[in-house]
This record gives C-alpha cells, sequence and structure tokens, in this order.
C-alpha cells in the first residue's frame, strides 16, 4: 500500500471513513466543533468545541489481515479544557470556547497539546498508564490500610499490567496576558518557545514560563477612534524560529523577523495583492478580511483564506499572490443576504495536504472544496449523513449559480447557510483528511483498490 | 437639456456596474434597505464590534443567575431543590452549585 506522499486531489477518490458526533438535528451549543488538529505524526486528532471540552482520537495500527480497512480513529482522551468564566472587570462572560489547538512535537513518551479560549492558555499533558504497584505491604490492594500488627512478612511490590489509562493533566496556564480575544496560538520550530495572537496584539511565549510574556507586535492605536484593521491569525514560520506571519482584515500579511528588533511592530515583508479601485464597493473590506493564514509544509508559501477565495503567496513576491482559487463566486452575487444573515463574518480555514500540492477549505451547504495546485483541477465534495456507507465514494457536488440547473447541481438558492464547514484538517503525510460540520466530524480517506 | 443627458450617462454607468459587478449591484440593494449604512465610519464601528464580542452582564450576580437558568433548561434532570434556589432569587455562595459547566461528556466521545 503506498502511503505517504498525500498527492493527487482529483485523481484520488475519497471515500467515507467514520463519522462522529451525535446523528440528531437538534444541536446544543456545546457541542458546535471550533477546532480540529492533526498531531505531527498523524497518529492522534484533536478537536475542541463550544463546550470547552478536548476530544482526542487516535489512529488503531493498521490491521495487516485486512487492507482495505484502513486503520480507524477511536477516541483516546476526552476532558474539560476550559471553563466559562466572568471577567468583573468589564462585565463580560468569558467563553469557554476552544479557539485553537496545537500539538507539539513529541518528544518522550507522552503527548503535549496547546488550547486556547479567547483569554488563557493550557499546556496539557497526556500520558498512559499501562501498569500499577501492586503487592504493598502497609496498603490492601483497594488502599484501604492494613492494621500493622498482622504483617508477620515483607514483600517487595511489583508492576503488574493493567488496562490503559489515558490522562491528561493541565501542566501551565498561560493567563492574563490578552486585553482582546485569541484568534491564533503557533509553536515555533525551536520547541522551545510559542506566540498567542489576539485582535491587537502578538505575544510571545516560553513554554516553561507562565508568569511572563513578550509582546512583540502591538497594532493597538492611541486613539481608538482611529481603529482600522485587527489582526485575524498568526503563524510561526515551519522552520525559521525568528520569522512569523500574521493577517489583517484588511487583507494584507505582514511577515516579521524577530532578529530585526524586540518589538516586530515594522514588517519585514507586506504582502498585499492591489485592488483595482473601480471595483470597490461596501463589502470589499469585509470579503478581503483574511480568515486563516497557513505556511506551506516546505516553508517557501503561505496561503491565505478570505471569504470568497484561496490564495498562495510566495514568500519571496510580495505584490500579488502566485495563484488563486475562487472557493463559491456564485456568492458574490448573495453578498447582500449574506451580510444581513451575518454569514460575511464567517471564518472558513484552509489547510495543506501532505506534500503541499493539495490544499482544501470548507464551505456552506456542508460542501468543501479540495484545489489541486498541480494539475490546476477543484473539486467539491460534501460531508452528509446520506453517503456514510463504509468506504463509500464521495461524489463530486456542483452548484448552479443562475439560469439552468441541470440534473444533480444544486442551486445557490437552495443551500443551507446553517450548514458550515469552518475547520477541516489534513493528515501530515497520509490522504486522510478530517472534516467538521457544526457538530459532527468526518473522517475520509483515499479510495484504495 | 445637458441635465438630462447628464443623468442618462450616469444611469448607464449604473446599468453597466450591474452588469459589470454583481457586487454592487448587492450594494445598492443594501443601501437601499439601510439607506445610513456607511454613513458614519462603517470601518472602525464594526471594528470595535468585533473587539467587544460576548454579552454584557450588569453584574456577576446577574451572570450566574442567568447560568442557573439556563442550567436548568439544559439538565431537567438536575436536583430540583438546589436549582429552585438559585432560579429566581439572588444566590447566597452557599446556594451555588459548583460552576462545573459541562458535566456531560462530548457527543463525539461516544
Amino acid at each position: 500500500m503506498v502511503s505517504g506522499a498525500g498527492g493527487g486531489g482529483n485523481d484520488v477518490q475519497w471515500c467515507f471513513s467514520q463519522v462522529k458526533g451525535a446523528i440528531d438535528d437538534d444541536v446544543a451549543e456545546a457541542d458546535i466543533i471550533s477546532t480540529v488538529e492533526f498531531n505531527h505524526s498523524g497518529e492522534l486528532l484533536a478537536t475542541g468545541d463550544k463546550g470547552g471540552r478536548v476530544v482526542i482520537f487516535q489512529q488503531e495500527t493498521e490491521n495487516k489481515s485486512q487492507p482495505q480497512c484502513r486503520s480507524e480513529y477511536n477516541v483516546y482522551s476526552t476532558f474539560q479544557s476550559h471553563e466559562p468564566e466572568f471577567d468583573y472587570l468589564k462585565s463580560l462572560e468569558i467563553e469557554e470556547k476552544i479557539n485553537k489547538i496545537r500539538w507539539l512535537p513529541q518528544k518522550n513518551a507522552a503527548q503535549f497539546l496547546l488550547s486556547t479560549n479567547d483569554k488563557t492558555i493550557k499546556l496539557w499533558k497526556i500520558s498512559e498508564r499501562d501498569k500499577r504497584p501492586e503487592g504493598y505491604n502497609l496498603k490492601e490492594e483497594d488502599g484501604r490500610y492494613r492494621d500493622a500488627t498482622t504483617i508477620t512478612t515483607l514483600r517487595v511490590p511489583v508492576f503488574r499490567p493493567m488496562d490503559l489509562m489515558v490522562e491528561a493533566s493541565p501542566r501551565r496556564v498561560f493567563a492574563n496576558a490578552h486585553t482582546y480575544h485569541i484568534n491564533s496560538i503557533s509553536v515555533n520550530s525551536d520547541n522551545e518557545t510559542y506566540l498567542s495572537a489576539d485582535d491587537l496584539r502578538i505575544n510571545l511565549w516560553h513554554l516553561e514560563i507562565t508568569d511572563r510574556s513578550f509582546n512583540i507586535v502591538d497594532i493597538k492605536p492611541a486613539n481608538m477612534e482611529e481603529l482600522t484593521e485587527v489582526i485575524t491569525a498568526a503563524e510561526f514560520h515551519p522552520h525559521q524560529c525568528n520569522t512569523f506571519v500574521y493577517s489583517s482584515s484588511k487583507g494584507t500579511i505582514r511577515l516579521c523577523d524577530m532578529r530585526a528588533s524586540a518589538l516586530c511592530d515594522k514588517h519585514s515583508k507586506l504582502f498585499e495583492e492591489p485592488e483595482d479601485p473601480s471595483n470597490r464597493s461596501f463589502f470589499s473590506e469585509i470579503i478581503s478580511s483574511i480568515s486563516d493564514v497557513k505556511f506551506s509544509h516546505n516553508g517557501r508559501y503561505m496561503m491565505t483564506r478570505d471569504y470568497l477565495s484561496v490564495k498562495i503567496w510566495d514568500l519571496n513576491m510580495e505584490n500579488r499572490p502566485v495563484e488563486t482559487y475562487q472557493v463559491h463566486e456564485y456568492l458574490r452575487s448573495k453578498l447582500c443576504s449574506l451580510y444581513e444573515n451575518d454569514c460575511i463574518f464567517d471564518k472558513f480555514e484552509c489547510c495543506w495536504n501532505g506534500n503541499d500540492s493539495v490544499v482544501m477549505t470548507g464551505s456552506y451547504n456542508n460542501f468543501f472544496r479540495m484545489l489541486d495546485r498541480t494539475q490546476r483541477r477543484d473539486v467539491t465534495l460534501e460531508a452528509s449523513r446520506e453517503s456514510c456507507k463504509p468506504r463509500q465514494v464521495l461524489k463530486p457536488r456542483r452548484v448552479c449559480a443562475g439560469g439552468k440547473r441541470k440534473k444533480d447541481e444544486i442551486s445557490v438558492d437552495s443551500l443551507d447557510f446553517n450548514k458550515k464547514i469552518l475547520h477541516t484538517a489534513w493528515h501530515p503525510q497520509e490522504n486522510i483528511i478530517a472534516v467538521a460540520t457544526t457538530n459532527n466530524l468526518y473522517i475520509f480517506q483515499e479510495k484504495v483498490n | 437639456m445637458s441635465g438630462e443627458v447628464e443623468a442618462s450617462t450616469e444611469e448607464q454607468q449604473e446599468m453597466q456596474d450591474t452588469v459589470v459587478s454583481p457586487e454592487k449591484a448587492e450594494e445598492a440593494k443594501l443601501k437601499a434597505r439601510y439607506p445610513h449604512l456607511g454613513t458614519r465610519p462603517g470601518g472602525s464601528d464594526l471594528l470595535r464590534k468585533r473587539l467587544q464580542k460576548g454579552q454584557k452582564y450588569f453584574d456577576s450576580g446577574d451572570y450566574n443567575m442567568a447560568k442557573a437558568k439556563m442550567k436548568n433548561k439544559q439538565l431537567p434532570t438536575a436536583a430540583a431543590e438546589k436549582t429552585e434556589i438559585t432560579g429566581d432569587h439572588i444566590p447566597t455562595p452557599q446556594d451555588l452549585p459548583q460552576r462545573k459547566q459541562s458535566l456531560v461528556a462530548s457527543k463525539l466521545a461516544v
């Protein structure tokens, strides 16, 4: 079986593997999935939800006798990461919703991840326990103390195997460093530091130190009336530990070099596509707001997602993207109603496959898009309970923008804008993808013949 | 006379815009429904709304009462006595249930 590569979005046929979550349509707010992330090996898949809970799935080791049955992801650990809090100073609720999860590269037997809500980042250690000591002299097996007068011999306690227990414990709490709402966290390639970004500031932390944080970007104007843009996402370069980027609500991306100065308010590079002023409308700035920025695995490119498109930028070229893909251009003639129902402010994420040849992003009606960079082809697929038979191949979907609707096409007006796929993740090496609908997690795999 | 000619070139421009740009057509629709939109500095209004997201409460007591009411709705099988106390009266510390938001496990973990 050829694994690795992880290429080819379109000669790859995707088929259903698993779906997690409740079937009923009555979705409790706490069950809304807010982030999805594979770890660096792809063996673990973490989800965070609006209720502050984290669920981690583990890929089962492949069953060699049944090669068609690609390994499944089963629940490994689940814990309550964040609780709702009350900001007494502002009389505002601090939501427990998990905004982002980022895994640390594995250094020993335990796994570590960072999870964050609007205000506080936590470092969690997930460790396995499969043995326990038995045969204490002073205690019974159930923990009760033995009567010392009844002990006549001594024995050496030994470790005996037990049922696997996975424990999650909070090792660090990084709090009180953000006045505004945290939208991103990113672990540095140096494995010692990470950044956290809110609407106006970016802070640098050391993973071991919780009582101090360095502010490295501050775009808060002296007079808030002069506020023109906010930070929407930030990420460290995958190999250069001194480089990070942050995107803005105005559609620009700034690349900063921490060697240049302590406060990186002055960017090293500014990525911005020039806009045709005659095309400008009320919606222009809103739809140009970047909702996600991700470096390619090879570190040469970065991808940005705005409301209607995905853009690939070469880090060496600031004045325009090298590739632009339309995600759902048919929505351009619906912007008025999308503004009225707030959908125009939805923040879609995007992700790269393992060898940077295909990118993926979500859309409405539980559709998601695979954009193949090398073959210049794209496909729209759907995450639906109706295509849930084991190994059922996903059929490409087509949206009819106007005029005569062909068979199998769906018209723009029939799209369900409450069914949004905001969060997707791609296994770092294999063609396995995790797609989150409102409250369900779908896992799709490449069809194996 | 010249005024009319100007008006018709403007109309032509608008028609061209509609044909050329669906975005401009949508903008016209929006302006028709909300004529005051964009007359104030819309940019910073939107941004400031974004910076302050989240429901504002009068104080922490107000917040705790709202949470208790929500918990009543979400967990109807919860112990009746405790929730009766906190639902309609200002709670004292000993009356408040421990704030464990999600005793319910995630449905993904089933």
